[in-house]
């Protein structure tokens, strides 16, 4: 027999987030340190403030096209030749934009890294992007899109973004672009965007891993030394709401087994002073296994694989959804719950066994997640793009420990929008119209995919 | 072996390994780096083991061990888990199930006893009513992860193309809703009794523990358990090592781009061979500077994307596996031959040093990448101790794959990338009089 004495805990050990180190380069970019030595590797990651929100009107993708063929080709070396520059080092650059910044990054042997980051430098700093390779990337692009669309769960978000905001916003529009934007984009495009926005005072280089600060300096400002001065301001974002009634769509999969479903609302900027107590209250709501809509649809119900919600963190206010995919007889019944589960958390507290469980998981699962030096430079990347204090990672585990029921309950009434809920339906029309439009959750309206 | 000043002297991972009495295989690896610990269990069961009628089995019991044990509650596991501020999750696989959580050191006992809870008495918590939602939520995932994605059969279909009848790889993993339907608590009793004992099972506890305690909770929460009982053996599994003649599935689907799956069968995870094979595969698809990306995605553009990959089978035969998806304007007659020719090109000519070396210089930063997670490192470790009971082979693995030359991926590619060798499953969009229907309905409802 097992013993039926549950262990408990044993005095826990401290655990810190590693130091760094962060400066100022004479050439104007910013250079963060974080020395880890763990295993003889190393992750370099460029942020530059080049991100999606910056895509001028009417070239919505131009951010992630530039900064996905960044790596396709200078005045000495094809993209292709690149590409088994990098691959004979042991490692691949990964380059892209998401809507606050662009992105370029590697993990290498410890013993490759100054020969990658000198690579990496005379490319980014020098790119040409030739015709040929710009017209592929968007090719590849428009197949993707295509893809998409007959994908539910990519269509449902596609839609739910598409619906929530209004068509002003930039997040109205996929961050790579839609089919009618990319077709449009042009070298000259990508040039411009390049030449404007890649610049010094809008650049960060984070290292993580086997180098120290010094080593690290001198490969930096030795690798980037070509890239030019200054910093350009970026574009006023738009993100209201397309309407503030709540409405469900419905968009058609005819004998679609599954409705893919999604509900929310516009939610917060990262930076704004609720964060903590929204983290947990959304812990608590859809953000764990054992979370209230989780437990309800799945595990009460067997209505789904798995459901969850949270907010899409960004400069500007991202979604707040609820997210799950519910067998097609049980949408409406599905949905009824989400509703209620949201009505409920801005109801009453949530009892001391709820805050203890987000709280306790928030504040011990925090070194877990960063383990490795990819994870620990995407960690240091997001103090850059939402300027958070250099303090943030010491207090965060101080500030999840501090949040109250009430202010939980003060997040719910203040940041979840029952009224304004936009929901979306991806499944079939025939199936869920009559139970979905009797829980007069909206307007309803139903499109052909 | 251990570890000073709390970091990695050499590449190498410390391993220390112990049965117990009841034959459960322990192997423990120490780093102090982190004060976070991760636990990991190996059943050597998976949807091979599963009887005739009972496709799905494996992996819906996967699911049961998440219902409850003698002294946890229905769920209680991912809620203490959590509370302690740990990850965790499990899966299946068609030669194993694995069940693993990462917690805070100081919540080490935690995580082991509740493996060992469920290892030893996990049928008196189990009823009808959580079996029939459990399969609700199975059936819901295969809709969710097969039925309704784009491409979402591909394993099943391949499975059906590329094992014979009977075979135990030949079956669906996460089996038909019929047979989840026929599941029943007599079948959760006797593949409990059968598979899910200590004599079948590896632990491996990965990070920061102090190794004599750790024993001494293993000992104390595992021993009890009894040893299991003869389990029933696999059919031969071995197989050809080719298919003896070309095969050719064509699955119409709900896509949008036609996609390539060509499989061939390989040598088995873990043979001398199979590090051949997972270099041949490297040069063939990994990342940008692969032959079929450089090729078929950069050069003709005539595929939208271009992969390859191993199914890691260490029974009967691997499958080696390449995955091209066409760009929309692309002709599947087109796409074909061009991979056939790809394909022809490496049979008939083999491979280069420095494609090798490119190959191998990623794949070693790969691993030694992943191995900075303490989850990565006790998850391998079960791995190779539950197919060839040697947990070190994790620290060997790197010099494995830089001792493949040219010479041996040719060899390889010789035997096994003929035409006697290739198995086509191509998925093309639905077309005709059923979606032109569809669209007119959905123009109706708007």
């Amino acid at each position: 027999m097992v013993t039926s004495l549950r262990p408990k805990p044993g005095p826990a050990r401290s655990y810190h987030f590693p130091d760094f180190h962060d400066e100022m380069l004479p050439s104007g970019i910013r250079l963060v340190t974080a020395p880890v030595v763990k295993l003889p590797v190393a992750t370099i990651l460029v942020v530059i403030d080049a991100g999606s929100t910056n895509d001028p009107a009417g070239k919505e993708g131009v951010a992630a096209l530039t900064a996905g063929t960044l790596l396709e080709g200078t005045e000495r070396f094809s993209g292709a030749d690149l590409a088994e520059k990098f691959e004979q080092l042991g490692t691949s650059v990964e380059s892209g934009a998401d809507w606050d910044s662009a992105f370029v990054k590697l993990t290498v042997l410890s013993e490759q890294l100054e020969e990658a980051t000198r690579l990496l430098g005379d490319v980014i700093s020098s790119p040409v992007f030739p015709e040929r390779e710009i017209e592929r990337a968007k090719a590849e692009r428009l197949a993707e899109i295509l893809q998409l669309e007959m994908e539910p769960r990519g269509l449902a978000d596609e839609k739910f973004s598409e619906f929530l905001y209004a068509p002003e916003s930039r997040y109205s529009v996929p961050d790579e672009g839609s089919t009618g934007s990319v077709s449009t984009l042009s070298r000259q495009d990508v040039r411009e965007f390049y030449g404007s926005r890649y610049r010094a005072g809008a650049t960060t280089v984070i290292i993580a891993g086997d180098i120290t600060t010094d080593k690290a300096r001198a490969l930096i400002t030795n690798a980037f030394q070509r890239w030019p001065a200054g910093l350009v301001a970026n574009r006023p974002l738009i993100a209201t709401a397309r309407t503030t009634r709540k409405s469900i769509h419905i968009v058609d999969k005819p004998e679609a087994p599954q409705s893919e479903l999604r509900t929310g609302h516009v939610g917060l900027p990262r930076k704004h002073p609720d964060f903590f107590p929204t983290l947990v209250m959304n812990a608590v709501l859809g953000g764990l296994f054992g979370s209230r809509i989780n437990l309800n649809l799945r595990e009460a119900h067997g209505y789904t694989y798995g459901a969850s919600s949270f907010y899409d963190w960004r400069r500007g206010p991202g979604p707040f959804v609820v997210s799950t995919a519910v067998q097609s007889e049980v949408t409406a019944p599905a949905l009824r719950e989400i509703l209620l589960e949201i009505d409920r958390i801005r109801g009453d507290r949530i009892s001391e066994g709820e805050l203890l469980l987000a709280r306790d998981y928030l504040e011990g699962v925090f070194p877990i997640r960063y383990e490795t030096t990819a994870a620990i430079a995407s960690a240091l990347a997001t103090l850059v793009i939402y300027d958070l204090p250099a303090d943030y990672f010491e207090s965060y585990r101080k500030n999840v420990r501090a949040v109250s029921a009430e202010a939980v309950l003060h997040a719910a009434r203040s940041h979840l929008h029952p009224d304004e809920l936009q929901t979306i339906v991806v499944g079939d029309a025939r199936l869920i119209r009559g139970a979905v439009s009797d829980l007069s959750a909206g307007d309803l309206h139903v499109h052909s995919s | 072996m251990g570890l000073h000043g709390g970091q990695f002297t050499t590449m190498r991972i410390p391993i220390e390994t112990f049965p117990l009495d009841n034959g459960l295989f322990v192997t423990l690896s120490e780093d102090h780096t982190t004060p976070i610990v991760a636990v990991n269990l190996w059943y050597h069961v998976g949807s091979a083991n599963e009887k005739p009628g009972r496709t799905g089995f494996a992996h819906l019991f996967e699911h049961m061990l998440f219902q409850g044990s003698a002294h946890v509650e229905s769920n209680e596991h991912f809620e203490l888990i959590q509370r302690a501020g740990g990850t965790l999750n499990g899966s299946t696989w068609l030669e194993r199930t694995n069940y693993f959580e990462t917690v805070p050191s100081n919540e080490l006992a935690l995580a082991l006893w509740l493996e060992a809870d469920r290892m030893g008495e996990l049928l008196p918590a189990m009823t009808q009513e959580k079996l029939d939602t459990q399969r609700d939520v199975v059936k819901n995932e295969r809709r969710w992860s097969v039925d309704n994605q784009p491409y979402g059969t591909m394993l099943e279909k391949m499975q059906e193309l590329v094992f014979p009848p009977s075979h135990p790889f030949q079956h669906s993993l996460i089996g038909s809703m019929e047979d989840l339907s026929a599941a029943s608590l007599d079948d959760i009793a006797q593949f409990f009794a059968t598979y899910y004992t200590p004599d079948n099972a590896v632990l491996s506890v990965a990070g920061d523990f102090d190794s004599i305690e750790a024993r001494r909770l293993i000992e104390e929460y595992f021993g009890p358990i009894p040893k299991g009982k003869a389990r029933p053996s696999l059919p031969p599994m071995n197989l050809p090592p080719v298919f003896g003649s070309p095969r050719r599935e064509v699955v119409y689907d709900n896509v949008s781009l036609p996609r390539l799956f060509m499989a061939f069968r390989s040598p088995i995870f873990g043979s001398e061979k199979y590090y051949a094979a997972s270099v041949a595969s490297a040069v063939l698809g990994m990342r940008k500077g692969s032959r079929l990306h450089r090729s078929l995605v950069r050069e003709r553009q005539i595929a939208a994307d271009a992969g390859a990959f191993t199914f890691d089978l260490a029974k009967g035969t691997d499958i080696l596996v390449v995955d091209v998806t066409a760009r929309p304007e692309t002709d599947i007659a087109r796409l074909e031959e061009e991979v056939e020719r790809e394909i022809d090109e490496i049979h008939h000519n083999g491979v280069t040093e420095s494609e090798v070396k490119r190959a191998v210089a990623l794949i070693e930063t790969d691993l030694l990448a992943s191995l900075q997670s303490a989850g990565e490192r006790a998850d391998r470790l079960s791995m190779f101790a539950t197919y060839f009971k040697r947990p070190e082979l994790i620290n060997e693995q790197a010099d494995r794959y830089r001792s493949v030359t040219a010479q041996r991926v040719n060899e390889l590619a010789s035997e096994r990338f003929g035409k006697d060798n290739r198995a086509s499953l191509i998925y093309l969009p639905k077309e005709g009089v059923e979606s032109e229907q569809a669209l007119a309905a959905a123009a109706d409802a708007d």
